[in-house]
């Protein structure tokens, strides 16, 4: 069975990706207030390994890195709403990219199953 | 196996095995994160040694000219001597061959180095006035015009090494010249890209090198640089850009004055409104930024969604010398 990430066409799709979502991630005042003060170059690299995740694609992030990672953003009021916020944007972003819908449910999973890591529950 | 020499110490890999599994395993500090070379944390540039395909994948290609590496997708397959990139400490001494006026608060700073200097236009080096006083200056000149470097230095009134510069150096004092840095380049693969060069005061440094770059070789597509200064004087080089500009179809020249009382063939807009309104939709352009940080990192944002692809853009900030510590 192929990934998705295989399916959208590896990493060249996986970059078209980034800039897709990290402008949507941008433009949305409920949580750009969190992308403020970072170097924009380093945090689309971030993205990048996001989405490899979500997608299935080669990656070896752990819970662990996902909780160090997101811990300075936690004591700022990082919540669920902001997390609900990132899986829209993902999701619209595989739209954009005429992924199929089951892919995008999948996709969601996947985020959703880091959730916990991320807000350090 | 290929042994890896780096930070001084000698590891020799086992198989199969990557330089960043060979380097830990030993214990030697090096930068990482998500081991599967997308987050580019374990990046290394190797002194010598074949890099073998996988691990410059996804790299910038003026990265992957200078022999710059992704340690977590690099399985070597002979000895390679590695380092951290920001580690370059190698220093050439060099006389100073002129020292004048630009215009405003510019001087152009030439000096001819012992040996030819490696470097590429649009990097930067770190110049020595001694052991301790070293201050960082985009490189104007060209490798190909000959040995001789050229600098464009904002005299800091009462700064330690400008003001040196503009009060006491004279032509035959020596400096150090430490290794060229940076990834802002022109590279060949861009050839047909739209080029945009922004700079505010002395940013205009490493673009002056970069647009004569791109002439030199020969460059097809569309050149837009645009200049910001407070004041008239700080279009330092408006006449040679405007010279340049004539003699070059695809070359075009916009300057922009915050108090623009005076000025001839200026533009009232402020630099970034000059620049998102004459480009518009940015997804055909590779743009360069150098100056002032704040100008920078917002123009960077703006370009970007204004639709510039992420590695089409290429920041330089230029951050003031943090005040020493007493």
């Amino acid at each position: 069975m192929t990934t998705l990430y295989e399916r959208l066409g590896g990493e060249a799709a996986i970059d078209k990706a980034v800039d897709i979502f990290y402008r949507k991630v941008l433009t949305d005042d409920r949580i750009n207030g969190f992308f403020d003060d970072v170097d924009m170059e380093r945090q689309a690299n971030k993205q990048k390994a996001f989405l490899t995740m979500v997608f299935g694609g080669p990656n070896q992030y752990t819970g662990q890195d996902m909780r160090e990672g997101h811990k300075h953003l936690v004591a700022r009021g990082l919540d669920d709403s902001h997390v609900d916020a990132v899986i829209e944007h993902l999701g619209s972003t595989l739209k954009e990219l005429g992924a199929a819908d089951e892919d995008i449910a999948q996709v969601a999973g996947i985020a959703n199953s880091v959730r916990d890591d991320v807000l350090n529950r | 196996m290929p042994t890896l020499r780096f930070d001084g110490q000698a590891v020799t890999t086992q198989d199969g095995e990557t330089v960043l599994e060979a380097l830990l395993r030993h214990g030697l500090a090096v930068p990482h994160g998500c081991r599967s070379g997308i987050c580019q944390s374990c990046l290394l540039k190797a002194r010598e040694g074949h890099i073998p395909a996988p691990a410059q994948a996804g790299l910038k290609p003026a990265l992957a000219e200078q022999d710059y590496l992704l340690a977590c997708r690099c399985v070597p397959d002979e000895d390679m001597v590695l380092e951290i990139p920001s580690a370059g400490t190698l220093r050439t001494p060099a006389e100073i061959a002129a020292i004048e006026p630009l215009g405003g608060e510019v001087i152009r700073l030439v000096l001819t180095p012992e040996a030819a200097l490696d470097y590429r236009p649009g990097q930067y080096v770190t110049l020595w006035r001694d052991e301790q006083l070293g201050r960082s200056y985009s490189l104007a000149s060209l490798p190909d015009e000959g040995q001789s470097l050229e600098f464009h230095v904002r005299v800091i009134p009462g700064g330690q090494f400008s003001g040196w510069l503009a009060g006491e150096a004279r032509p035959g004092d020596r400096l150090e010249v430490q290794e060229a840095a940076g990834s802002c380049v022109y590279t060949p693969a861009l050839r047909d890209a739209n080029l945009l060069l922004v700079g505010t005061g002395t940013g205009l440094a490493p673009l002056w090198g970069i647009v004569r770059e791109a002439l030199r070789q020969g460059h097809r597509g569309q050149i837009r640089v645009m200049h910001g200064a407070v004041e008239c004087d700080g279009l330092y080089l408006h006449e040679a850009l405007k010279r340049l500009a004539a003699q070059h179809d695809n070359l075009h020249y916009h300057a922009s004055v915050l108090r623009p009382e005076g000025c001839s063939a200026v533009d009232e807009r402020p630099l970034d409104e000059l620049v998102v309104e004459t480009i518009g939709d940015f997804s055909d352009w590779h743009s360069y930024l150098c100056g002032a940080p704040e100008l920078v990192n917002q123009l960077r944002r703006r370009i970007f969604l204004a639709g510039a692809r992420m590695d089409a853009i290429c920041a330089d900030a230029f951050l003031p010398t943090a005040p020493a510590k007493t």
